[in-house]
């Protein structure tokens, strides 16, 4: 049967969201070319009391190998139990999420399994039983569609772009034997340093707040964080290339064709003028908002809605304004 | 300590895309390349430990046509020593890329291989990590700064959230974002040197492409926008279309 096998992600036990979409999605090329989808987790022990949830978002079964030292993400303890998995179910084709794990886990999956690998798709479409896969060029100045030969067909797809949708199935949970010895990993995470502050990524944030030159140096971010904070905890702050080779933020926080392409809900592109390769990575969000002195400056082109002033006066507002509504 | 960075030649950032006529490749015509941004960043981490250890060699390698020479000439221009153009046509299959290069890294005596950690073209984020697959060496990705102690490497590596410090023995493949290697400008004589450094042309082995481009297509057009107001009074404006209209709030 062309069944579907979903790679879901957990952090410290609990499910990410992007879980739901990658499901969802295994759920409706399932259903386009006539098989079940397989879910499958890795986590420590306790891990398949939090994943219940993959069965309301379609999945049919649901995998979980519990083992100490897969708590965290670890390429080697995952590769090697995920690869058995893969290789047991006869794929027609894997699909995880295009985030900071699945980017790293995805090339050392396929290439122990020798099959070839699209990365961050945006769409996913059954046609004469084939899957056809989107996915951005240089950023998304490009979409490619693509087929792979071969089987499994293996995808990591962006969060954020996939819907979510409910659609109950059995989920019936079925715990797998996970071979890991940590003494063999050559790769050892020696201490991890938490930036501050508790923003998700910029790469997977539903609304992100970002910030270019026309904030005139980076003491003046504060105003930008306070806009986030207000808008909520699913809020990143963004930056443009220019402030970032200025210094003024770090590069993790930079959106672009040399740094991340997003797809949020909602996009702020403050004092941000919109240059191409800043326009490349962001230009699929759902809805943008520029707010800009310069009534001329190409962001307000892919912008949905703009607001031609000062950042210091109008993003201190914006924040009032949005507390209010939370408020309301 | 022997390096080996990879590198790849690609459209320069600025530059605008467009479509051929058979729908499927990118009109090469007007298009300035360069080196990926990231493949810099690896190059400059190299050359930056063969300074501080005051030994070692540099070795760039591209799979490309010919022209890639000009950037594998570029990288040999900031001070690399010699350089290798497996030649062969460019593909979004990365792991038969990664095979060809995988071949030619095999024996090649590298304790480091250093890749970006993404290709500013393709932006498939998968060649490195797959050579270390299949040569069967750790691998750290994403990886701003490390240094190297006692055979082993010690890498900064960001992640969601923070910074992991990850440890690994040698040889290892490593992808290097943007951290603390900013790119050394070619100086003139670095220009004239790299025109006699040994650039060998070989053919790669490289496997047919199991990735198939149906086609390519421009993103769509957003709807015209709208300006909103001038201003903080057009705040609650924007307010009410975000929730109203755009339901974003």
């Amino acid at each position: 049967m062309p069944n579907v096998l979903a790679i879901a992600e957990q952090r410290d036990g609990a499910l990410r969201k992007v879980s739901h979409e990658v499901v969802s999605a295994a759920r409706r090329v399932a259903d386009a070319v006539g098989g079940e989808v397989h879910a499958v987790v890795l986590g420590a022990a306790g891990v398949a009391d939090a994943v219940g949830d993959l069965g309301r978002y379609g999945a049919d079964r649901i995998l979980v190998g519990e083992a100490e030292g897969l708590g965290r993400y670890n390429p080697e303890g995952y590769v090697a139990a995920l690869v058995d998995v893969v290789k047991g179910g006869d794929y027609f084709a894997v699909f995880l999420p295009a985030s900071s794990q699945g980017k790293d886990l995805a090339p050392r999956l396929a290439a122990r399994l020798d099959v070839p690998l699209a990365q961050d798709a945006t769409a996913l479409a059954v046609e004469g039983g084939e899957l056809v896969i989107t996915r951005p060029l240089y950023a998304g100045k490009a979409f490619a569609r693509v087929t792979l030969d071969g089987a499994p067909r293996m995808v990591s797809l962006r969060p954020n772009v996939f819907r979510a949708e409910e659609s109950a199935k059995a989920g019936a949970v079925q715990r797998i034997d996970v071979a890991v010895r940590p003494d063999e990993w050559r790769v050892r995470v020696r201490e991890v340093v938490a930036s501050a502050g508790e923003r998700p990524d910029v790469a997977e944030a539903s609304v992100i707040v970002s910030g270019g030159r026309g904030m005139r140096g980076p003491e003046h971010w504060s105003i930008l964080e306070d806009l986030c904070d207000a808008i909520g905890p699913g809020c990143a702050l963004g930056a443009s290339r220019a402030v970032v080779d200025a210094g003024w933020r770090p590069h993790s926080e930079q959106v672009g064709q040399t740094g991340k392409t997003v797809a949020p809900q909602l996009y702020f592109a403050v004092g941000i003028s919109g240059a191409i390769q800043h326009l490349a990575g962001m230009r699929t969000a759902k809805t943008i908002v520029a707010i800009n002195k310069d009534p001329d400056a190409p962001i307000f082109k892919v912008a949905d809605y703009g607001i031609v002033g000062d950042a210091f006066e109008v993003v201190p507002r914006l924040a009032e304004e949005i507390r209010k509504l939370r408020e309301g | 300590m022997k390096s080996i960075v990879c590198i790849k030649r690609v459209p320069d950032t600025e530059t605008r895309i467009k479509i051929s006529e058979d729908g499927k490749s990118i009109d090469p015509a007007g298009i300035k390349y360069v080196v990926s941004p990231y493949d810099e960043f690896a190059v400059e981490a190299a050359l930056q430990l063969k300074e501080s250890r005051g030994e070692g060699e540099v070795v760039v390698v591209t799979v490309g046509e010919s022209a890639a020479g000009e950037q594998l000439r570029s990288a040999l221009a900031m001070g690399a020593d010699r350089a290798v153009l497996l030649k062969a046509q460019a593909t979004q299959d990365g792991l038969a890329t990664a095979k060809a290069l995988a071949a030619e890294l095999k024996d090649a005596g590298a304790d480091l291989i250093l890749f970006g950690m993404k290709a500013v073209d393709d932006d498939q984020q998968q060649v490195g990590p797959m050579v270390a697959e299949l040569l069967g060496l750790p691998c750290v990705t994403v990886v701003g700064q490390f240094e190297v102690q006692d055979g082993k490497v010690v890498c900064h590596r960001e992640v969601e959230g923070g910074t992991e410090v990850v440890e690994a023995p040698l040889p290892a493949v490593l992808t290097i974002t943007k951290g603390k290697y900013e790119p050394r400008y070619a100086s003139l004589k670095g220009i004239m040197a790299a025109k006699k450094k040994p650039l060998e042309e070989k053919d790669a082995q490289m496997a047919e492409s199991r990735v198939r481009v149906q086609s390519l297509s421009y993103p769509a057009e957003r709807p015209e926008g709208r300006i909103v107001g001038t201003g903080p009074d057009a705040v609650p404006e924007l307010v009410r279309l975000l929730r109203e209209e755009a339901k974003a709030l």
